[in-house]
């Protein structure tokens, strides 16, 4: 019997695309919360972090009635908005982590310089934050392929569940890959 | 030319400085970084008002605040602060962003050779030497051509080689590039070396303010004399002054000293006198009679210092001699030592100061 690949493709899209999502929203708020001081900080902060204790099915239910308008409900594409929301706090307290390890001195250096605040984050932070950055981004990728790899094996046919295991083990090396990366050393 | 004045909590200070080098002075803690972070704009005063040239930077009535990057301040501060993700090179461009390409690399080649980098500029800030480091540092803080250069003297010039090199710099920088220059130090010796004009600051205030040889000839204050460095500190009273014949009397605790004619001084002023060490001369007590300006006095200890003996008397009286001197009678415990009018300084004394 010819292996069924299209759950794995389904999988990387929909990972890569939630991912790019939550990397999207999750890197400014990162910035935002790690170097700047404004009214109403903490509350983002707080609002940020909400998908994580929130339980699934109550975020579910609060995106259905929010989309319910649109044809996206019931089609792959609700669940890639939904982990993108569910993997934010991750991938964004990462990056903020990382962001706020970039030696201060180094930044203030570089205004001091004549560089504007978008131009210190390009050529400064950005690089000096990569590793992190990187596991970030990699455990929100690991993160989003193993939950739906967990709904595919449970709402598919058991021939599937071969093809999640291998995604379970493809996840597990990401997640390995990022944590070498935010302890400093080389992905090797 | 900058004018500050500030009032950032502990530091309330007002100067101005022009061409050259101007040293601020003072012990750890004295607000030398707090006063140059107000002026490059990271550090906010609760009040007061910075011009460069004609440029307002901060003025806190007219709530008037430029950013750091407005300020045209090269800054070289205490912490190493060259890019660690790039070449020498690039770290030299990164101020340079709005030059056309050609006048970049024209800058770029000019301090790579002014600072002796042309071997260093392909090289990551981690594989440069500790000098290396510290030329490229203050050449980043050049080459946007700033109005007013901040030196904060780095942390790891505590090692005299580097120390040197530092001097070496911030000389070529005064008369080369004829950029101003506000040096924040706790060496005496650097700042006497470089500075046109010497700041003492402690605690947060301006102690004194002038050329370094007039500050350190003529203490403004007790206060002023022990930061820098003057160990002889006696509470006295003027007893007689004559300025036709350019003489005085000072009354101490235990002994009368003969001193020059002290301008602007009354009879019956309660002052500080003050000597510096070296201008201390010392003899063998054999016995005989004290003359003119001599005291008897015991020797406590004696320390080695580089090319000298630090003696210190009972009476806490210091007095430092060359070597040779000390070693033909070092077992000797009793000494004459002479006050020679003309090192003799005074300085006011309040009426509730005491050391």
């Amino acid at each position: 019997m010819p292996a069924d690949w299209s759950p794995l493709w389904l999988s990387l899209r929909y990972a890569a695309l939630a991912t790019l999502f939550s990397i999207l929203a999750g890197l400014p708020l990162a910035w935002l919360l790690a170097a700047r001081h404004f009214p109403g900080r903490e509350l983002l902060d707080a609002a940020a972090s909400l998908p994580l204790v929130l339980p699934p099915a109550v975020l579910a239910y609060y995106l259905l009635s929010a989309l319910g308008r649109w044809p996206l409900v019931f089609h792959w594409h609700a669940a890639v908005v939904l982990s993108a929301i569910y993997t934010l706090p991750l991938s964004m307290n990462l990056s903020r982590s990382g962001i706020a390890a970039v030696n201060h001195n180094l930044e203030n250096a570089a205004r001091g310089l004549g560089a504007s605040e978008w131009r210190v984050f390009r050529r400064i932070t950005l690089p000096l934050a990569w590793r992190a950055l990187l596991a970030a981004i990699l455990a929100g990728f690991a993160r989003s392929f193993v939950d739906f790899g967990l709904t595919a094996m449970v709402a598919s046919k058991a021939e599937h569940a071969s093809l999640t295991l291998l995604l379970a083990a493809a996840a597990l090396a990401a997640l390995y890959i990022g944590n070498r990366l935010r302890r400093g050393q080389e992905p090797a | 030319m900058i004018q500050v004045r500030l009032s950032a909590f502990p530091v309330d200070v007002e100067f101005q400085a022009a061409s050259g080098i101007t040293v601020l002075f003072g012990p750890a803690g004295a607000g030398k970084t707090l006063i140059l972070d107000a002026i490059s704009g990271f550090v906010t005063p609760q009040g007061g008002r910075i011009l460069l040239d004609d440029e307002i930077l901060f003025d806190g009535a007219a709530r008037v605040n430029l950013p750091p990057r407005s300020r045209h301040c090269g800054y070289v501060s205490q912490h190493g602060t060259l890019f660690p993700h790039m070449s020498v090179r690039d770290n030299l461009l990164f101020p340079l962003a709005r030059l056309s390409r050609l006048e970049r690399h024209r800058r770029v080649k000019e301090m790579l050779e002014r600072f002796a980098l042309l071997d260093a500029a392909a090289r990551r800030p981690h594989t440069l030497s500790p000098p290396e480091r510290l030329r490229a540092t203050v050449a980043r803080a050049l080459i946007g051509e700033p109005k007013l250069l901040l030196v904060d003297e780095p942390a790891a010039t505590l090692d005299q080689s580097l120390r040197a090199e530092l001097r070496n710099a911030l000389r070529m920088v005064r008369d080369e590039t004829g950029v101003p220059v506000l040096l924040a130090t706790r060496d005496l010796e650097t700042g006497f070396e470089l500075a046109g004009s010497l700041l003492l600051l402690d605690r947060g205030r301006i102690l004194q303010n002038g050329p370094p040889r007039k500050v350190l000839d003529q203490p403004a204050s007790a206060q002023a004399a022990r930061l820098l460095g003057i160990p002889n500190l006696f509470p006295a009273e003027i007893l007689a002054l004559d300025p036709g014949r350019n003489t005085s009397r000072l009354r101490l605790e235990n002994f009368e000293l003969a001193g020059p004619y002290f301008p602007g001084r009354l009879r019956g002023d309660r002052v500080w006198l003050c000597v510096a060490a070296r201008d201390l001369r010392v003899a063998v007590h054999d016995g005989s009679k004290p003359q003119g300006n001599q005291v008897p006095a015991r020797l406590e200890r004696a320390s080695d210092l580089p090319q000298t003996v630090r003696l210190e008397f009972a009476g806490a009286i210091v007095a430092e001699i060359p070597r040779q001197e000390f070693d033909r009678q070092k077992d000797n415990k009793d000494w004459l030592v002479e006050f020679p009018p003309e090192a003799l300084r005074v300085v006011a004394r309040d009426a509730a100061e005491n050391l």
